[in-house]
């Protein structure tokens, strides 16, 4: 594979199509797989690779596709996770516009790994027009031989559709979004049975992120050992960190694992702008929580951003510049997280609703610092007591803005 | 009265519905096909669409009530969704909100009296590099200020 494929996300907007992607050295992986591979060699070369689930909760993907039991008869199944929907993320948007083949490329190797011949593509609802363009390369991969009854001309074959959600948030959770996919509404199941057993339409199912499967062509391509390289030993490869908020050029940076938090922000995305400091910074996407500016000298991987109390997520980075109240800060995550919830579990439908009730309260003014210790209690009610990690998503990011926050929310509040 | 999808409609609908293994699984995709076509998915299409699907008229329900980009009621012509997420409100999106009550003088669900828009306050859509965003009819719009606001508005309203 030519180094041209290095990069995952070409940097302009209009060689996305088949001709620019295989001119690029796209496809030569699937290839490669197919016709020279065993599936399991395949699996043990991204197990290798170290690549972790890229849509936030870290999982390693080759693990993943080795639960997926090989024995049964009967269908199985493929879920792409393209409901970005974590605020402060925009990372799997740039791939369905610029390199929409990359994922299509990952999905063909994955079925063919795992033995799956069909795929379901899950995109957010308002990406529906950015879908036209996946759905446009689609239809270029199966007039080509990349997909459809016999792939690259071999006995594997593998269809791929394309499913629009309609706006919920909790659908990026994997079994909401295999309720969702079912027609019904998204709201999570209990585990066990994992979907990898018991998954789409009650069959052994893979659930991975665009990016996550988007990156599969460069590990088969260029080798597990380089990948790995290219990140951490225990965190492979480059990501894709989604900045906005107080910067100077906000946007999506393609960077090895473990870039310090501070050099992604300083030096890719320019920093503050001119006459402001940082004050604050989400650093995985709303649900992580926030991080003073004293704690930026972190690596950007799952393990050190868990080791500080955070976590990387979807890497989706928000930059909060002096002169922003937190409080204002603390009521925008109240608010979506209320309105997120999807009313399954009683801790997270009652306690986000209660939150934000009382956060709103504090806004007109018309509470006291002892409200501060009653939204810290809320939370503390929703943590590991929800069926999926949306309670947890809620819970801890609320408590680290009060906790860390605490002397700036009192002087606001006590009025 | 009874509902019935246009012969063009109707043909998607059949093709969506043979891509899945269990016909229940294309409610979504043919509720969007519907309020696509309608503006909004009626009543009576809910049944309509439990019986194609053979599945029960509450499960159509279920799903229309659940997801906010369905819309069992008609609005404008036009839909303006404007992100108030917080990479959007650190951007002025309060701001923007509040000039398209001046402007238009309806606040977030309302629809103005002349039936070209309908405004909605959402969550993240995803394109925070480009803060504060709106989509209308589903196209991206932003960075937004004030004045490609006002130029926004009175495209949609000029297209009837």
């Amino acid at each position: 594979m030519p180094e041209s494929m290095d990069r995952l996300l070409p940097v302009d907007d209009a060689s996305w199509g088949l001709e620019a992607y295989v001119s690029r050295g796209g496809y030569a992986a699937a290839r490669q797989a197919l016709t020279s591979m065993a599936p399991a060699d395949v699996i043990a070369e991204v197990c290798r690779a170290v690549l972790r689930g890229r849509g936030g909760a870290g999982f390693p993907a080759g693990t993943k596709w080795g639960f997926v039991p090989q024995n049964v008869s009967g269908p199985k199944y493929l879920c792409v996770n393209a409901d970005e929907g974590e605020p402060g993320t925009f990372k799997d948007r740039l791939i369905l516009l610029r390199a929409p083949h990359a994922l299509i490329e990952g999905i063909v190797i994955a079925a063919f790994a795992v033995g799956i011949p069909k795929a379901f593509i899950y995109v957010r609802g308002e990406y529906a027009l950015i879908s036209e363009r996946l759905e446009a390369a689609i239809a270029e991969a199966r007039a080509a031989g990349y997909l459809g009854p016999r792939v690259l001309g071999t006995d594997f074959g593998l269809e791929i559709v394309a499913h629009h959600g309609a706006g919920a948030y909790i659908c990026g959770e994997e079994t909401a979004l295999l309720e969702s996919l079912e027609g019904r509404r998204g709201q999570p199941r209990v585990k066990p049975p994992f979907p990898a057993v018991v998954g789409l339409f009650r069959s052994p199912t893979v659930i991975n992120n665009v990016e996550t499967l988007a990156a599969v062509p460069q590990i088969i391509g260029r080798g597990a050992g380089w990948f790995l390289g290219r990140g951490l030993a225990k965190d492979g490869g480059t990501r894709l960190f989604s900045v906005s908020g107080a910067v100077r050029r906000p946007g999506v940076y393609e960077l090895p694992v473990g870039t310090p938090l501070r050099e992604i922000i300083e030096v890719h995305a320019g920093g503050p702008p001119e006459g402001r400091r940082i004050k604050a910074v989400v650093p995985g996407g709303l649900s992580a929580p926030v991080l003073k500016p004293e704690e930026l000298d972190l690596p950007m991987d799952f393990d050190s951003l868990a080791k500080a109390g955070s976590m990387l997520g979807s890497a989706g980075i928000i930059v909060i510049a002096d002169g922003t109240p937190i409080l204002d800060v603390l009521h925008v995550t109240a608010r979506f997280y209320a309105h997120e919830s999807c009313g399954k579990c009683t801790p997270c439908r009652i306690g986000t609703a209660w939150i934000l009730k009382v956060v709103e309260r504090l806004r007109r003014s018309g509470g006291g610092p002892a409200d501060l210790d009653l939204v810290v209690r809320l939370a503390g009610g929703i943590k590991g007591r929800t069926l999926c990690p949306l309670g947890d998503a809620a819970a801890l990011p609320i408590q680290a803005l009060v906790t860390k926050f605490r002397s700036e929310l009192e002087q606001a509040v006590a009025r | 009265m009874s509902y019935a999808p246009s012969p063009a409609a109707l043909r998607r609908i059949e093709a969506t519905i043979a891509l899945y293994p269990e016909k229940g699984a294309a409610i979504l995709p043919v509720l969007h096909i519907i309020q696509g076509e309608s503006g909004f998915v009626p009543e009576e299409a809910e049944s309509w669409v439990a019986g194609r699907l053979a599945v029960p008229p509450v499960r159509v329900r279920e799903v229309l009530s659940f997801y906010t980009m369905f819309k069992r009621a008609p609005g404008g012509r036009h839909s303006l969704l404007v992100c108030r997420n917080l990479s959007c409100t650190l951007a002025g999106a309060e701001d923007i909100l509040g000039f398209i009550f001046e402007t238009l003088g309806v606040r977030p669900g309302e629809t103005t009296p002349d039936g070209a828009i309908t405004v909605f306050a959402v969550e993240c859509l995803g394109n925070c590099d480009h803060a504060p965003c709106l989509q209308a009819d589903g196209a991206d719009h932003g960075p937004a200020t004030r004045a490609s606001v006002a130029a926004l508005i009175e495209e949609l309203r000029a297209d009837a």
